[in-house]
Parts: C-alpha cells; structure tokens; sequence
C-alpha cells in the first residue's frame, strides 16, 4: 500500500516544473545592498530604510508597463516625501546602460539601484514587471502591487497614506 | 534479486520521467531575454504586415497566418 502512495508522491514532485521554486508567502522584506545608478552613490541597503515607509520598486527597461509606473511613482514620491515616503527602485537589467537608457527618458527623482544577477528579484519572489512592495516602518511588506495599469496610482496612494498614518 | 531489479527499473523509470518536467519557466526578470529584438520573429512588425496584406491581396485569400492580439484577451 505505502509503494503505490510513495511513487505518486515521486511523480508529483518530479513533475512539477516549479518544485524548486520560492513560495510568494513572504512577509519581512529581504535585505539587500546593491549598487546604486542614479540618485545616490555607491550602493543602496535596504536597511537604512528602516523606520520609514518605503516602496520597493522592480523595473526593468524592457518592460513596457514600466513606462507608466515610474512617472506615476516619482509624481508620489515628490508628493509625499515631505511625510515620510522613501522610494527604492530596484532595475533587473542585465546591462546598467539600458537602465540609464530609460532613466534618460522617464527620469525619477528617487534612488535606483541595480540587481543585474536576478538574486534580489528571486529573494523576494517577484511575479511579474513591475513588482511594487509596500514595506511599514518596521521593514514588513504590508502589500505587493504587480503590473501597472493607468489609475493603479490612486490605490497606490490610499495605501501609503493609511501606513503613513500609523 | 528480483525486488533489486524491480528497484532499478523503478528508480530509471523515476529519472527517465524526470524529462516530462521541462524547463522551469522563464522568471519574470529574465523575460528581457526574450523581450529581445534578437528572439523575435520578424526583423520588423511592420515590414512583416506589409508583406502580408501585399501576399493576400496576390493571392485573393486571408488567414491562416496567426491570429491577432497577444493571448491576453483584452483585442
């Protein structure tokens, strides 16, 4: 009885094609130090955010939604900033210069750094471009946006208002 | 002897299904990979739908080059 329920158990595992991969259930944001390319110099650690609420933005330039999402971003980081908002965007690019690219067209006024080996994305299991992640004051993610669409912004706001209230 | 046989027989039969899983499925910050001018089909979208509507004006007939919109539902 135990052979037949262990070789359907093996079957499963063997053929699940995302077996390996982390579960999205995370709830304290992942460290991370990254090299910064614009709005800051050297690198960037997330944990000098600590006590702020900060958005975590993934980027990357080929992504098309991003277009949207950065100047929809930096309008609320200029807005809220004096409250207490810290943006940290964070480019999946393989290559800085396409990043640089991009910033030259969609320019921001918050720290970007860049995560060129995928580790960071993969830390904290990033679904889809661009990935969001709301982090309290006490470097818990409080809400995960993925993709960007126009009035993604409005939502967007209500929430970081409601954390900047806490 | 016998239980040992079947045992090997179970456990490459194991590995050979191992081949069914497939790559693992392209992380959304490697998809700039494919977002590459490099991976596309045509050198250009728009010299390629020239090209199609001056065959199917030739040959009086349309379709069955593909469908229109990006799987997403929303066309």
């Amino acid at each position: 009885m135990r052979l037949p329920v262990f070789c359907f158990a093996s079957l499963l595992y063997l053929l699940h094609p995302a077996g390996a991969l982390a579960d999205g259930n995370i709830t304290v944001a992942p460290g991370f130090r990254l090299p910064a390319i614009a709005n800051a110099d050297g690198t960037i650690e997330l944990d000098s955010y600590l006590g702020k609420v900060t958005y975590l933005d993934f980027w990357a330039s080929w992504c098309g939604p991003c277009r949207l999402s950065l100047p929809a971003l930096d309008a609320l980081y200029e807005e809220l900033r004096s409250e207490g908002l810290e943006v940290v965007a964070v480019s999946v690019d393989v290559v800085d210069e396409d990043s640089l690219d991009f910033l030259k067209r969609y320019s921001v006024s918050y720290p970007v750094a860049i995560d060129t080996t995928g580790d960071i994305a993969r830390s904290y299991s990033v679904g889809g471009m661009p990935s969001g992640y709301l982090i309290d004051r006490t470097g818990v993610i409080r809400a995960v946006h993925v993709g960007f669409k126009r009035g993604d912004e409005e939502k967007l706001r209500l929430e970081i208002m409601e954390l900047l209230e806490e | 002897m016998k239980t040992m046989i079947a045992n090997v027989v179970f456990i490459s039969t194991l590995l050979f299904l191992q081949g069914c899983a497939g790559p693992k499925p392209v992380a959304p910050w490697e998809r700039g990979y494919l977002a590459d001018p490099a991976m596309q089909w045509q050198r250009s979208a728009r010299e390629a739908k020239f090209a199609g509507h001056v065959y199917t004006s030739k040959e009086a007939s349309s379709g069955g080059s593909g469908a229109a919109g990006g799987g997403c539902g929303c066309n």
